[in-house]
């Protein structure tokens, strides 16, 4: 039977985690490769990185990260954050990404979610959708939430699954960082519309939180953060609570 | 001893690279390479796969000479390949994604997509399934029963002699997930992806 996945994210900004594990002895708190592997380590079903870096100049620091974590963690890695092009996407790939992970790009211009799922595979193309709620729909924003695109949410979900998606990541931003948790409605309709999976994220508090959004939102996998990088439950512990809920989980 | 991992320009085989080079340390010689000659000599040959099957056989044709040289390897002289996700859906005579294409016909079969059940089942196939063992291998010495194992495909081999099938999962219906044939060897599943479970199976192999 297919398990479902729990994924924790990590931010890295100019290649040092700024956002992750802050509750054990770590050698070095701001080393992504540490902080990836003992999450691998502790049953982490993927890891993912969002790379929050916001000069340019500083962009190819992800690409060493992803090459060191690559070589010490043997679970699938995504990375995300700042990718706009085929040629960025590639060169994730050849550092060791298993999957990149597209938001803006893809949304300004879907061509780069067709061309890259050509050329590598849908397999490794997830499109990153970050959507807020507007009366009784939700509009997709971009640039990390600054932009309205005033697209729809579920009419891009599919258009994304067409052009060739092999996962959606949808972040709802009313609930991001607010721990009350995820938007349910917002994943349930997302992940009716298409037949790709879908990967819950943003607002998880609890390991409640965790069952509703494979429970109700119907995802296949759910993202967070805050819940692990402050101790308050390790990964295992939350595979625990889900097997516990009658959610099929690797032990 | 040499392992040679088939870069045919397909996909993304950094992580192949990386678990192959984890468990080899420095016991054994990890090449990365399309030159027909080392292919020759090496003791074994990894073919990975990512992308269409299509995709897949037509870069492995585009390199000239390439595919007498692994049907030589695996046909005539014998010696053990591995091949994961579409590098084993390849072994089948015919796949059916994109558009009908030959395959290296090493194992009889056809590759067709797996029966989402009128959209019950999503499509890849994505994540960590348990493996059914039906048939002891090397490749899964000390590999228990039921372990899991990480999978990314929309498309499943179905080779007509059951009696390659080493494993199986069940997504939508109980599909094949490792073949044996001789001296060939095949995933669906990602061994360089299935953490420590799949690093066991790359050992076993490099240590056949």
């Amino acid at each position: 039977m297919l398990k479902n996945r729990i994924i924790p994210c990590l931010d890295v900004k100019n290649g040092r985690v700024v956002k992750g594990i802050n509750f054990v002895d770590l050698k070095d708190a701001g080393d992504p490769v540490e902080q990836a592997k003992i999450y691998s380590d502790g049953g982490a079903d993927e890891i993912c990185f969002l790379d929050i870096t916001a000069s340019n100049e500083n962009r190819d620091t992800i690409y060493e990260v992803v090459e060191k974590t690559s070589k010490k963690c043997f679970v699938p890695l995504t990375v995300g954050g700042g990718v706009r092009s085929v040629d960025d996407i590639n060169k994730l790939l050849n550092c060791g990404a298993d999957k990149v992970s597209i938001n803006t790009a893809a949304v300004e211009n879907s061509k780069v979610v067709v061309d890259s799922s050509k050329k590598f595979g849908s397999q490794c193309i997830v499109v990153a959708i970050d959507a807020k709620k507007n009366g009784d729909k939700w509009e997709v924003f971009t640039h990390g939430g600054r932009n309205n695109s005033r697209i729809d949410a579920l009419e891009y979900a599919k258009k994304m699954e067409d052009s060739g998606a092999g996962e959606l990541l949808v972040t709802s931003m009313d609930r991001d960082g607010t721990q009350v948790g995820y938007d349910i409605e917002l994943m349930s309709k997302i992940s009716s519309k298409v037949n790709i999976p879908l990967i819950a994220s943003g607002g998880v508090g609890n390991l409640d939180h965790l069952v509703e959004g494979i429970k109700s939102g119907k995802a296949s996998a759910v993202l967070a953060a805050s819940i692990f990088h402050y101790g308050k439950y390790s990964v295992k512990e939350a595979k625990q609570y889900l097997e516990s809920k009658g959610i099929p989980v690797r032990t | 001893m040499n392992v040679t991992i088939v870069d045919y320009k397909s996909g993304n085989i950094s992580s192949v690279i990386n678990s192959f080079k984890e468990v080899a340390k420095n016991k054994v010689k990890i090449e990365v390479t399309s030159d027909l000659g080392k292919i020759k000599s090496t003791d074994k040959v990894v073919l990975p796969g990512q992308g269409s099957f299509k995709s897949c056989v037509d870069a492995l044709q585009s390199i000239n000479g390439l595919v007498d040289c692994l049907n030589d390897f695996v046909m005539n002289k014998k010696k053990p390949l591995l091949g994961i996700c579409v590098g084993l859906q390849m072994f089948a005579d015919v796949g059916y994604e994109e558009s009908e294409t030959k395959g290296l016909g090493w194992i009889p079969g056809k590759v067709t997509k797996i029966d989402n059940k009128k959209g019950k089942y999503k499509l890849p196939h994505i994540g960590w399934n348990q493996i059914n063992i039906v048939k002891e291998s090397k490749i899964f010495k000390d590999i228990k029963d039921k372990s899991h194992m990480y999978f990314v495909h929309s498309y499943e081999f179905v080779p007509t002699d059951k009696n390659s099938i080493l494993a199986t999962t069940d997504y939508s219906s109980n599909h094949v997930c490792a073949v044996e044939k001789e001296n060939i060897f095949g995933t669906q599943f990602h061994p360089e992806k299935s953490d420590k479970t799949g690093l066991k199976i790359i050992n076993n192999f490099i240590n056949l």
